[in-house]
């Protein structure tokens, strides 16, 4: 329990340095957002009268809690371009981002696990050998172009999919998660093939300790060894691995959803930094930061769980 | 030591595509078939042919001249942000690690924050403020890294601050700052490289993912990502657009993955 209550503690603090320097970034912008509002016609009382409505002429520490007040509060201001809340442009994004980055983290682990630990069984057999070649491969490719190679194999050649047709999941539910399988699988194999990597060595490394001998002396099979000893304390260090993988997964779904054409939080990002709505960025970084934040929180949680020596 | 480097076959298949891809990215820089920019309205979406050995893309343009001209700003911006990188996370890590105390504890728990989080998103807060381009990109890449850089240099020294020759060096009379760079920096050179070689991976990716998504890497200076992000649009008639520049990135990454691994073996 102390042990959570510190955890979260750091989490807190982290939610606070990280959103204070998201929020400081976005005002050493050059360029004065009223101008960009008013255009170069505007007279100076116009300007001064706008500013003050805006808030923009109180101190910086002032206007950062407010911001992190109302952002937590769901007020993330109004987008400069469309002129409507941040909010509304948001609430139907972020469940897509979200359901995308679980679904490629349930491939990753899906794929991961077993294959870890049978090439690690076969480690001297030859198609242990071969998947290990794979692997190496698959992890050098960058996901935007798994997606693409999918897109092509699995949308344009076998038609398994109609590429950029994306079915959003208040029309259809199964449609929405029948086509996000294949970005998932895009943002999956590279990390999954990682994963697999980091197993294997675990695993041989665990099967190299003393423990292990013991158990055997003490009669017990391979699989036995393997599943009931090896395992767990092979997964300790995986763990964290997949944690900083999740975390990144999330930033990762911003450009697999640039190759789907994803209607999600990270192709409205681009078009926002693109087009300089900087109410619209600035929200969806921190809304990301926050998620990466406690995905974090969580893995340290879960951590303790498998391995109680932690303190 | 010949045949330590034959025997890790992992840094030998790893220099070798590395060392084809250097060599490809610097012949780039100097020489390609056509002019990587000049358009030819007559040859749009060429297929592949001995004139042009990747086809050309849809304004006209030799796909085989931009992926090199296009390899060579990707190694650019990677070695940019490598160097800066490496440079200030040494100086960090050095001081950090040698001296410890309250400074070194600050940085440190500043960087684990930095560290926990996915670097594209940092590198997207930075190019929406400072604005995008190869030099801004390779400035935030630069920047970003130097965490990373700093927690290995620091873990270096570290180790090593307290190591006889170095003890030795002390009792010598050798000042703090000879130690550090004299003595201690020449020892962490072998784990300084393959940390060298993932974080140009890093950068190469990241380089890419930005350009990618149009926010890195701008035109004129042709960039992997942002012909992968023309590919595309191209897909279904030219594949071979997408492959041959996809391809060109994989095999980047996969040669110095490849290296780092070796070396970090040899260390």
């Amino acid at each position: 329990m102390k042990y959570i209550g510190r955890k979260a503690l750091i989490m807190l603090v982290t939610v606070l340095i990280v959103t204070m320097l998201v929020f400081l970034a976005f005002r050493v912008i050059p360029g004065d957002p009223v101008l960009n509002m008013l255009g170069t016609s505007a007279t100076p009382e116009k300007v001064e009268q706008l500013r003050e409505q805006m808030g923009l002429n109180r101190p910086l520490p002032v206007r950062y809690f407010e911001w992190l007040r109302d952002f937590f509060f769901g007020d993330m201001g109004k987008s400069y371009t469309y002129g409507i809340p941040v909010r509304s442009m948001l609430a139907d994004k972020v469940p897509i981002t979200i359901t995308l980055t679980l679904m490629a983290f349930v491939f990753v682990v899906a794929i991961s696990i077993p294959l870890g630990i049978f090439t690690a069984k076969h480690e001297d057999k030859w198609y242990s050998k071969a998947i290990d070649v794979l692997n190496q491969i698959t992890m050098s490719i960058p996901s935007f172009f798994v997606g693409m190679l999918i897109t092509y194999l699995f949308g344009l050649i076998l038609k398994w999919f109609r590429p950029g047709g994306f079915v959003n999941y208040k029309s259809s539910l199964v449609g929405f998660i029948l086509y996000l399988i294949y970005p998932a699988i895009a943002i999956a194999l590279p990390k999954a093939a990682m994963t697999v990597k980091l197993l294997k060595s675990s695993v041989l490394k665990e099967g190299k300790l003393d423990y292990v001998r013991t158990a055997y002396s003490r009669g017990n099979s391979t699989d036995e060894v393997l599943y009931k000893h090896v395992f767990k304390n092979a997964l300790i260090p995986v763990i964290t691995f997949l944690g900083m993988t999740l975390a990144d997964m999330v930033a990762g779904s911003i450009i697999v959803e640039q190759v789907f054409s994803i209607p999600g939080l990270g192709r409205l990002l681009i078009t926002s930094i693109s087009t300089r709505d900087y109410p619209v960025a600035q929200s969806i970084i921190a809304i990301i930061a926050c998620l990466v934040i406690f995905i974090n929180f969580l893995v340290d949680v879960l951590y303790k769980t498998v391995d109680p020596r932690i303190r | 030591m010949k045949a330590r480097f034959m025997k890790n076959k992992r840094l030998y298949i790893g220099a070798v595509i590395s060392a084809v891809m250097v060599l490809f990215a610097v012949t780039g820089m100097f020489f390609t078939p056509y002019d990587p920019n000049a358009m030819d309205t007559s040859a749009k979406l060429a297929g592949i042919s001995l004139k042009h050995l990747m086809g050309c893309d849809n304004f006209g343009r030799d796909i085989l001249s931009r992926v090199l001209s296009g390899l060579g700003t990707t190694m650019l911006v990677a070695l940019g942000t490598v160097f800066i990188g490496i440079f200030f996370g040494t100086l960090i890590g050095a001081f950090t690690g040698y001296y410890g105390g309250v400074a070194d504890e600050i940085l440190m728990r500043f960087n684990d924050a930095v560290l926990a989080f996915p670097s594209l998103l940092l590198a997207l807060v930075f190019i929406s403020v400072m604005g995008s381009g190869k030099l801004n990109v390779t400035i935030a890449l630069g920047i970003l890294f130097i965490p990373s850089y700093a927690r290995i240099m620091r873990g270096e020294f570290l180790r090593c601050k307290n190591l006889d020759y170095v003890r030795s060096a002390r009792l010598m009379g050798a000042s703090d700052i000879r130690i550090m760079f004299v003595h201690i920096l020449p020892n962490t050179l072998q784990v300084m490289l393959s940390t060298i070689a993932i974080g140009f991976n890093n950068a190469v990716l990241a380089e890419a993912s930005m350009s990618y998504l149009g926010i890195g890497v701008q035109p004129p200076d042709s960039s992997l990502g942002r012909m992968l992000s023309e590919a595309q649009s191209y897909l279904f008639i030219r594949p071979g657009y997408a492959i041959c520049t996809g391809t060109a990135i994989a095999l980047l990454i996969l040669g110095f993955a490849m290296l780092s691994e070796g070396l970090e073996k040899n260390a």
